[in-house]
């Protein structure tokens, strides 16, 4: 350690791996893994979901996972929540359009409107 | 950096590895790679959170779900349920807020609310095995701001403006104490950090070193720098395994990032720490007794003066801080003090870290404003006494401390209101006593532990101790005259006035608050009678442990 400079480096660094536990995320997603969502490939989604932002080393973003919402046909749902905006909920999600919409939502504020099922 | 979704965080102090939460830990990581979520959940063996006898505690983050009392054979559930599907274990649930837990929605009541955490503010948040973890809440930024932009004046300067007073028990101002020492000019200074913590009832010192080992790290570098010490030193009781285990490797990590060792931080500073281990005894934590024990000799108090400031360790100028004390620094030097002093009442600024122990609802490790009431702390953050019983007693401060009754609930709970109870804020033990209890066999209880512990050095305190534990066995056992008694106030007056430390002078404290509080019930034990039914006769002059064989399930309880 020889500066301020390389001690805040490290902090820069480090926060990624903390910062999950102040409750302070930008963005969040919540997968829905009810049997319905699971039976429908959700877990495959939740994984490329994560892979994606571990690719794209995405900060403040925070991934949750909900029970069945009663719109069975449509899972895997995926919500998208960006902070001070409406929740969009997305249908259908395969992994491939997870990460499409991570692409374009999360990461650029563009809803994907062809997967949107709901907004509120 | 790998992102992980889920963080779940399992409470590894000393309470909750007892209770078994490193069985838990690993059946948590089987688990974790049996559902194929090892790559989404990430484990961490965290510090203390809090509710010390509800233990292993696993938090589940983003969410800030908290678990008490989970057993190895619940966490398929917690995997299965939460983690894989996101719905959490409600059975399990820990419903009342944690101070130590950053919740996204506090939907809850905020129980806990009157506490602020600065001592504590990592404190079973990180991981206190990851010097990075530590360094991403502001970890080190204390001593770097301190050693490339502050002369060591400046550092006293800010530590006796923020009002910092010793946290051990003396309440001595820190940053007073750090001035002498850096007046005196020798070629060698040392900075020993005292974590012999040998109150009865008090175990914040070991949780803050296990949960936050680099913030005592950090607190030594700045109190180094301040007075010109390259050395520091932690004294730690030798029983104290996982906090001598955390600390070690904490070192360790902090030389290997250049953080302890030769020019920190390019300053032309050098600082260097080692790890000294006691073996137990109670006078050691008396700063004298303690650097006597460093010195390999017998642990017994020196005279005074000279103090430690200016002859202590090997003969040079040394600082002794308690491990609380030392915890507060890096927080004031990287806030300031006028951010320090909005805690707190003017003359005992900042918190004040409690061990939360007997008769009442939530047990464990709290930080709380100096300040608040003892009501505050028993109804509000202890959740009140259990079994709808009356409270009757509190002890501060540990065995040493004094005890206050219920016309005390409503006094502020700092340094100067509860000196002119004649009690002291002490250590950070809080002892809670319902009415189930006999203040008499309390008060026995504390003198059989001061006979147990006087080292032998000084003839007060030797015989004092063991004189006065006599008479108030015989007033346990209804046996004793008023003669008795006024010979123990006596007593107790003489060693408070003689004794060579503050282990023969401080007997005083707890006998003294008990005697004028609770005035009639000892009197009812001179007629012949315990009014909380737990002292009787000893007609067969049984000894002390047969006594108390026999005495065990008296009492109205």
């Amino acid at each position: 350690m020889k500066s301020l400079d390389d001690l805040k480096k490290i902090k820069e660094r480090a926060q990624a791996m903390t910062e999950l536990r102040e409750g302070n995320e930008e963005v969040r997603i919540v997968i829905g893994m009810g049997t319905c969502g699971i039976a429908a490939g959700a877990r495959d989604t939740l994984a490329a979901v994560v892979d994606e932002i571990n690719t794209r080393n995405l900060r403040h973003v925070a991934v949750t996972q909900t029970g069945c919402i009663g719109m069975c046909e449509y899972e895997p749902i995926v919500d998208v929540i960006r902070q001070g905006e409406p929740k969009v909920t997305y249908g259908r999600v395969t992994p491939e359009k997870a990460r499409q919409i991570i692409a374009s939502h999360v990461v650029n504020g563009q809803v994907v409107g062809d997967l949107v099922i709901s907004s509120k | 950096m790998e992102f992980y979704r889920a963080h779940v965080l399992v409470c590894g102090g000393f309470p909750c590895v007892a209770a078994g939460c490193r069985a838990v830990r690993g059946e948590i990581e089987r688990s974790v790679k049996e559902h194929g979520l090892e790559r989404e959940v990430r484990i961490v063996e965290t510090g203390c959170l809090g509710p010390c006898d509800l233990g292993p505690i696993v938090v589940v983050y983003p969410e800030g779900t908290v678990y008490s009392r989970v057993s190895v054979d619940d966490v398929s559930e917690i995997v299965g349920e939460h983690l894989m599907k996101g719905r959490p274990v409600r059975r399990l649930e820990y419903t009342e807020r944690l101070p130590s837990v950053s919740q996204a929605d506090h939907k809850r009541p905020d129980y806990f609310g009157i506490q602020e955490r600065i001592v504590l503010e990592n404190v079973g948040l990180i991981d206190p095995d990851s010097i990075e973890e530590y360094i991403a809440r502001d970890g080190y930024l204390g001593a770097g701001m301190a050693l490339t932009s502050m002369s060591p004046d400046e550092v006293i300067s800010a530590i006796k403006a923020s009002g910092l007073r010793g946290r051990g028990g003396a309440a001595f101002p820190t940053g007073v104490k750090l001035g002498f020492t850096a007046r005196v000019e020798a070629d060698q200074k040392y900075i020993i950090c005292n974590a012999d913590e040998g109150e009865p009832g008090t175990f914040k010192d070991r949780l803050i070193l296990e949960g936050d080992p680099h913030k005592v790290i950090e607190g030594m570098i700045i109190l180094g720098y301040s007075v010109g010490a390259t050395m520091g030193y932690i004294y730690i009781r030798g029983e104290y395994y996982l906090s001598i285990e955390r600390i070690e490797r904490a070192i360790a990590e902090a030389r290997r990032y250049g953080l302890l060792g030769h020019d920190l931080f390019g300053s032309g500073f050098s600082f260097d720490i080692e790890v000294k281990k006691g073996a137990g005894a109670y006078v050691c934590g008396e700063e004298t007794a303690l650097i006597e024990s460093m010195e390999g000799k017998r642990g017994e108090p020196r005279q005074k003066p000279p103090y430690p400031g200016t002859c202590g360790l090997w003969g040079k100028p040394t600082v002794v801080n308690n491990v609380e004390t030392i915890a507060n620094v890096p927080p004031i030097v990287r806030n300031g003090a006028d951010w320090f002093r909005q805690f707190g009442t003017p003359t005992s600024p900042g918190t004040k870290v409690y061990t939360l122990t007997g008769d009442v609802n939530n047990k464990g490790l709290i930080e709380v404003p100096m300040g608040i009431t003892l009501r505050e702390v028993i109804y509000g953050v202890g959740g009140g006494i259990p079994g709808g019983r009356r409270f009757k007693m509190a002890q501060t401060g540990g065995t040493a401390g004094g005890c206050l009754s219920e016309t005390h609930l409503d006094i502020p709970m700092d340094y100067e209101s509860l000196q002119e109870t004649g009690s002291a804020l002490g250590s950070g033990a809080l002892l809670i006593i319902d009415d189930s209890h006999c203040v008499v066999d309390i008060a026995c209880a504390l003198l059989r532990f001061f006979e147990h512990e006087s080292c032998g050095q000084c003839t007060p305190c030797r015989e004092g101790t063991r004189r006065l534990h006599d008479i108030f066995r015989k007033t346990r056992e209804l046996a004793a005259t008023e003669k008795d008694l006024k010979l123990a106030r006596e007593l107790a007056g003489v060693m408070q006035a003689s004794s060579l430390c503050a282990l023969g002078q401080s007997v005083a404290v707890p006998l003294f608050t008990i005697m004028d509080h609770y005035a009639d019930e000892i009197e009812a034990h001179l007629e012949g009678r315990c009014p909380a039914g737990v002292c009787r006769p000893n007609p067969a002059n049984a000894d002390e442990s047969a006594y108390e064989t026999l005495q065990a399930g008296n009492g109205i309880r």
